[in-house]
């Protein structure tokens, strides 16, 4: 996984609330059998025409912002199904940090495993912000002091130790949670002989 | 400390718990389809590591299989693909696969229960957000994305951190032609769709504990649409019953020792809940979403909200694109929407007793003309009880179109899905922009008012058809 450490950015501004996984990335690109290439399909329907070209009105189809690498979005963003096609998409198209006021779980603790880093706001500080992705101006994340820099000003954002560390030095969970089998099975066997119908064997 | 049931499950399934409170958690059931598991399978090939328990999971293909003819295979090239990927990496992997021609074949949350896959006090997860059906058997099940199926595989584990307890009461008694998708519409109305964030809901309260085992399975399901990963119901004599001989279930004095522990999966007295509310059944109406969110519920005698009466701007502007992507005018009544399509099926409403609501309302009716309407089973074990009932012919005579099992246009990864603008009663789960096919409009709803809307052609109440 590729590390996080500190980003800077034009910040695109989508304030729809309640973007669910089926708008970052419908269900036909859900076909694939790799990770990558599914960024040239993120938000597919708010952002091609029916004859697939791009509507001039969309956020993500606009210079600066088709390079934008973060995202600051109405509430409850990324709810709906689990799929990681959603961060997938977002990191294939070059979105590495999303800002909103919640997330939906899933979502959230998918981004982690992929490099982004999902940011909770509250709704005035959003407002602040988008005010930089309208004046076309950068912010910056520096993800190991928790804070966001905007013109002369900062914010203060809160995360899981443990989920920071994995983004600041890019490390695989599973491989971490491998160096804990000593604890695996000894788990695993007071469960047969406590729970013997679990096995099935 | 008394504990609420999600807290013992909790405990239990406890394999490390770090100082700052992240927990590796011990996984027993573990389901796979063909959408969420390529990348997983590809990645433990890369970093040559195996499945660590093959039979603790359980695989089957069902969001990309045709529900038609299906002697020539799949024809869409890339869905093709998907399914034998999925039968490659079972192959590979050692892991028992319901392949699209087995009659044990399904949606995969329809399944696990139905082979006694799916038991209480386990911890169950599947890369699907409505693994959470499987909570109605007092099991802590919930969706996870493909990074955490792959850790799954490699670990029989899952990084995680505990969520809030969040109980939700239903006491009293249904009124005739309300069923448990109503309630849990209701729920969601009523918390909304971030409500739940961050909880596991346990579901409680004398109405819960008299619905049946597949009535439980549609409330769980829907938890995801309130926010919530997990919903659960405290196991009973009825759970029990159910499971009894099923494929998978224990056997002999197995089946002994585990009632032992099934018997005592309930919430202390006294136990704290972080979040609290209450219904009472008898409050509760025939449903259905008028909006692109599971939020957006009124009753089949209400009207349609008007976005002028809306002081929040942000809720506003949401209410008028939901309208406009739906083609609704503010304060248009339900029973005046026109509908082309009717879908009977998914994981949320494709078992039998749904399937038997259904044709209860369609027996000697045929649905409006204009209508095209279908039903999917559930699996292909529903699929066969429902033609031994002769519930098929009860489809069939009235105009429906009588499929093979899968997930089909709850949404339309296969060839089942809806053009733009068409407009849809669907027994499924999500009512959000595009789900059902691009354009299209969808509107959720019980069985029985799916039933309902296809012979009147337009979103109807279904208490008008009961006799």
């Amino acid at each position: 996984m590729q590390k996080f450490n500190t980003l800077k950015s034009i910040p695109a501004y989508l304030p729809i609330v309640n973007i669910d996984t089926d708008m970052i990335i419908p269900k036909q690109f859900l076909k694939t059998i790799k990770r990558t290439g599914l960024g040239k399909n993120l938000f597919f329907e708010m952002r091609y025409d029916d004859q697939g070209k791009e509507i001039r009105d969309f956020i993500l189809n606009q210079n600066p912002f088709n390079n934008s690498k973060i995202l600051i979005a109405g509430k409850n963003f990324g709810c709906g199904s689990s799929r990681e096609h959603a961060p997938w998409a977002l990191l294939d198209f070059g979105i590495t940090c999303v800002i909103s006021s919640s997330f939906a779980d899933i979502f959230y603790s998918n981004c982690f495993k992929n490099g982004i880093l999902p940011i909770v706001l509250e709704e005035e500080k959003i407002k602040e912000l988008s005010e930089y992705a309208n004046r076309k101006e950068e912010i910056s994340v520096d993800l190991n002091k928790n804070k966001i820099v905007y013109g002369n000003n900062e914010i203060k954002f809160d995360v899981d130790k443990f989920k920071k560390k994995c983004l600041l030095e890019g490390l695989d969970d599973i491989a971490l949670s491998l160096k804990k089998s000593e604890k695996i099975k000894n788990f695993e066997k007071d469960l047969k002989n406590q729970k013997p119908w679990i096995f099935n064997d | 400390m008394p504990n609420t049931l999600y807290d013992k499950i909790w405990n239990d399934h406890l394999v490390d718990l770090q100082d700052d409170g992240t927990a590796l958690l011990f996984v027993d059931r573990h389901l796979v389809h063909e959408v969420t598991s390529p990348q997983a399978f590809e990645g433990l090939r890369n970093s040559n590591r195996k499945v660590r328990h093959p039979n603790l999971t359980l695989a089957v293909a069902d969001h990309n299989v045709p529900t038609t003819d299906r002697s020539k295979g799949i024809s869409d090239k890339e869905s093709k693909i998907q399914v034998e990927t999925l039968e490659a990496n079972c192959k590979e992997f050692g892991i028992k696969l319901f392949g699209m021609n087995d009659k044990r074949q399904g949606i995969v949350h329809v399944t696990g229960p139905e082979q006694g896959f799916t038991q209480p006090g386990t911890v169950i997860v599947c890369g699907d957000s409505h693994t959470a059906t499987h909570g109605a058997f007092g099991s802590l099940a919930f969706g996870i994305g493909t990074s955490e199926v792959e850790h799954v595989l490699a670990t029989q584990t899952l990084v995680q951190k505990k969520a809030k307890n969040f109980r939700v009461n239903v006491n009293g008694k249904l009124p005739l032609g309300v069923t448990s998708k109503d309630v849990i519409l209701q729920i969601i109305g009523k918390i909304g769709t971030a409500g739940g964030t961050g909880c596991v809901i346990e579901y409680a309260g004398d109405l819960i504990r008299s619905l049946s085992v597949e009535q439980r399975m549609t409330i769980c399901n829907m938890t995801i649409e309130g926010g919530a990963r997990a919903g659960l119901i405290a196991p009973d004599e009825k759970i029990f019953k159910y499971l009894k001989d099923r494929p998978m279930s224990p056997k002999d004095k197995d089946w002994d020792k585990a009632m032992e522990y099934w018997k005592n999966l309930k919430t202390d007295e006294g136990a704290k809940f972080d979040k609290e509310i209450d219904l009472q059944a008898e409050e509760i109406l025939p449903m259905i979403t008028w909006g692109t969110s599971p939020q957006d519920v009124i009753t089949i005698d209400e009207k349609v909200p008007n976005p002028q009466n809306e002081k929040d701007e942000d809720r506003k502007n949401s209410l008028e694109r939901s309208l406009n992507y739906m083609g609704l005018k503010p304060n248009m009544a339900a029973k005046d929407i026109k509908i082309d399509k009717v879908f009977i099926g998914s994981c949320t409403n494709g078992r039998i007793e749904d399937l038997r609501e259904a044709a209860k309302i369609l027996k000697d009716k045929k649905i409006a003309a204009h209508v095209h309407a279908m039903v999917v089973p559930g699996s292909g074990l529903v699929k066969e009880q429902a033609e031994q009932e002769g519930l098929d012919k009860i489809f069939v005579n009235s105009g429906f179109e009588w499929r093979e099992p899968g997930c089909s246009m709850c949404l339309a990864m296969n060839a089942d899905k809806l053009k733009p603008q068409e407009r849809c009663a669907s027994t499924s789960n999500r009512n959000f922009e595009g789900r059902q096919g691009r354009g299209g409009r969808t509107h959720l709803v019980s069985p029985g008012m799916a039933a309902a809307a296809a012979i009147s052609g337009n979103l109807d109440d279904v208490r008008k058809y009961q006799n």
